[in-house]
């Protein structure tokens, strides 16, 4: 099933203008904050009606202006999770949520409910009042709440931005058996690279009001749009590899990313052969003019620099690019790089101090 | 020493009261409920002229009040004529006349009250309703209402007090009929003007002060057990 979004509206001094379209499994809405992504979320969700829109769902239009039609919220069948969890307050956990299926022609049966609460992990919770829960817990039933509404597309609006790190950490597993067990498309609201690039599909790049990229994860994580558009600590790039089948003398663990480009892992217990998704943040990236002896970094790679921009607090992304098409990002003080001497076309070693896992 | 044996005379007023503020307070619940509602919500032209004849009884003299009842209400009243031939409801000089005098009276803190608990409920878990499948009126009864409970429930027992305790308007619009319109303000009033009243005077302005502190108290427990039951407290 298919979702077609046409809006332009205006929104104070910026100008909504998208056109996109988002199918099964989970698609990003990826952007700055202020970027209009919540925007075009509510617009969806009928909770505000643009200027000028189209929205169809499958075969079905749910808003077109040019012909004055706007179905309202309620009969849109579409799942919403806030950025706060809006549980009713004067609601157990349990009737919370029961609420959709109350108002809803489609019931959802004791064994749907058993599941999706099970999936969730909120079994404990159900008897409790919403005010006794943890911030992480309430956006747990928030998300259970929506999907017992049997919703036709689930919207999500940053769910974890009002969470700490470590609620968010305890989130995003239910979230990604969520989008592993479950049929309903997902639309994912984020300004976050790392939710993003571990739970997105597909990624529809949003700046200033624009769509300015969409396509598969892992290509438009890592595209230019990403380098200039990101804040400064969650730029980086991409990448998808497999596991290689044998490990070295050592016993670290490989990924693939091309017949002969590898990066070692310190990371134990994966399945040699399985495809994975890794994050480079560009932080992460050091440069040396020639390969390094006697460094306690796992991965030197041979790249050549193709771009280089300066940036806020007197940083300069330096743009790369290796064998195979492999392409790293690093981030590097102005000093260094003028003590370096960098210029584009020179070549480098990168070294990489981490590699982030995303499943 | 007090005697406290009241006479059949002020049992009557007694309950007469009673009746009038209960049937003053559930009749103007539902008005009050669509007016709190209209300005805390609503925009339309003329919202502060509507506030501001909400208000009015609050601030006129009650004989004002009570006599503009009179023109309107009264037998030959535009709206008293009309209802007494359409319905055959008639205000002047009934204990119906009482009540309604006693509803307007008590009507702006019964607004005021809803108003300000309809006004404090989040509208984001009312968009978030809407979004589970809950057309708007179900929202309103199943989001709304019960999260300003605490707002209604002390608007009505305000209204009760105050229509336990209505004097001006009521003697004004509807006499001092003992058995009709005699309620417990006009008795009282009634026995501090002839000689030798001051006992019963005084058995019924006892019974005033612990109806009203009661009804005080009432309100108090009662908003604060339905806060507690949406969390707000």
């Amino acid at each position: 099933m298919s979702l077609d979004v046409r809006l332009k509206t205006r929104l104070g001094t910026v100008v909504l203008d998208v056109d996109f379209s988002a199918g099964d499994g989970v698609t990003a809405l990826f952007g700055p904050s202020g970027a209009g992504k919540t925007s075009v979320l509510r617009a969806i969700a009928g909770l505000t009606t643009p200027r000028d829109g189209l929205i169809r769902l499958g075969g079905e239009t749910l808003l077109d202006t040019a012909h004055g039609l706007s179905v309202a919220p309620h009969r849109r069948g579409f799942g919403v999770v806030f950025q706060e969890a809006r549980l009713f307050p004067h609601l157990s956990v349990r009737r919370n949520l029961r609420f959709g299926s109350f108002f809803n022609k489609a019931k959802t049966t004791r064994a749907e409910f058993d599941h999706i609460v099970a999936l969730l992990g909120i079994g404990p919770l159900l008897s409790r009042a919403p005010r006794h829960l943890s911030g992480g817990e309430r956006q747990r039933v928030a998300i259970g709440r929506a999907l017992l509404s049997a919703p036709r597309l689930l919207l999500m609006d940053e769910p974890l931005a009002a969470l700490d790190e470590a609620r968010r950490a305890e989130i995003l597993p239910y979230l990604e058996r969520l989008r592993d067990e479950t049929r309903i498309p997902i639309l994912y609201v984020s300004h976050s690279v790392a939710e993003v690039s571990r739970l997105a599909d597909k990624v529809v790049l949003i700046d200033n009001g624009h769509v300015v990229g969409a396509g598969p994860a892992a290509e438009t994580l890592s595209g230019a749009s990403l380098l200039h558009g990101a804040p400064l600590r969650e730029r980086g790039v991409v990448l998808e590899g497999r596991i290689a089948t044998a490990q070295d003398e050592e016993g670290v663990t490989a990924v693939e990313l091309g017949p002969t480009t590898r990066l070692r892992l310190a990371q134990e217990g994966l399945l040699p052969g399985s495809r994975v998704r890794l994050r480079i943040a560009a932080r992460d990236v050091m440069l040396a003019l020639k390969p390094v002896e006697g460094i306690s970094a796992l991965n030197s790679l041979p790249m050549r620099i193709v771009a280089l921009h300066p940036r806020e607090n007197r940083t300069m992304d330096v743009v790369l690019a290796g064998q195979e098409g492999l392409q790293l990002l690093a981030q590097i003080t102005r000093v260094s790089a003028k003590a370096l001497a960098l210029s584009e076309g020179m070549e480098v070693q990168a070294l990489i101090k981490s590699v982030a896992l995303d499943r | 020493m007090i005697d406290l044996s009241f006479s059949p005379a002020e049992w009557t007023a007694m309950r007469l009261s009673l009746k009038v503020a209960l049937v003053a307070m559930a009749t103007s619940l539902p008005p009050a409920l669509l007016v709190a509602l209209a300005l805390a919500r609503g925009r339309f032209p003329g919202k502060a002229l509507l506030n501001g004849l909400v208000h009015l009884p609050l601030i006129l003299p009650p004989v004002v009040t009570g006599y503009g009842l009179l023109l309107l209400f009264g037998r030959r009243g535009p709206i008293g004529a009309f209802l007494e031939q359409s319905v055959g409801l008639v205000f002047s000089f009934r204990w119906t006349g009482a009540a309604l005098a006693a509803a307007i009276m008590g009507f702006p803190l019964m607004v005021r009250s809803i108003r300000l608990s309809i006004e404090a409920v989040d509208q984001r878990l009312e968009e978030a309703a809407g979004t589970l499948g809950a057309a708007p009126f179900l929202v309103f009864l199943s989001i709304t209402l019960p999260l300003c409970l605490p707002g209604l429930i002390a608007g009505m027992i305000l209204s009760f007090a105050k229509a336990m305790g209505e004097f001006g308007a009521t003697i004004t619009f509807v006499s001092n009929i003992p058995g009709e319109t005699q309620t417990l303000a006009s008795a009282i009033y009634s026995f501090t003007q002839v000689p030798g009243g001051d006992a019963g005077a005084l058995r019924l302005t006892l019974v005033s002060v612990a109806l009203s502190l009661a009804a005080l108290m009432l309100s108090e427990g009662l908003a604060r057990l339905a806060a507690r039951r949406i969390g707000a407290a």
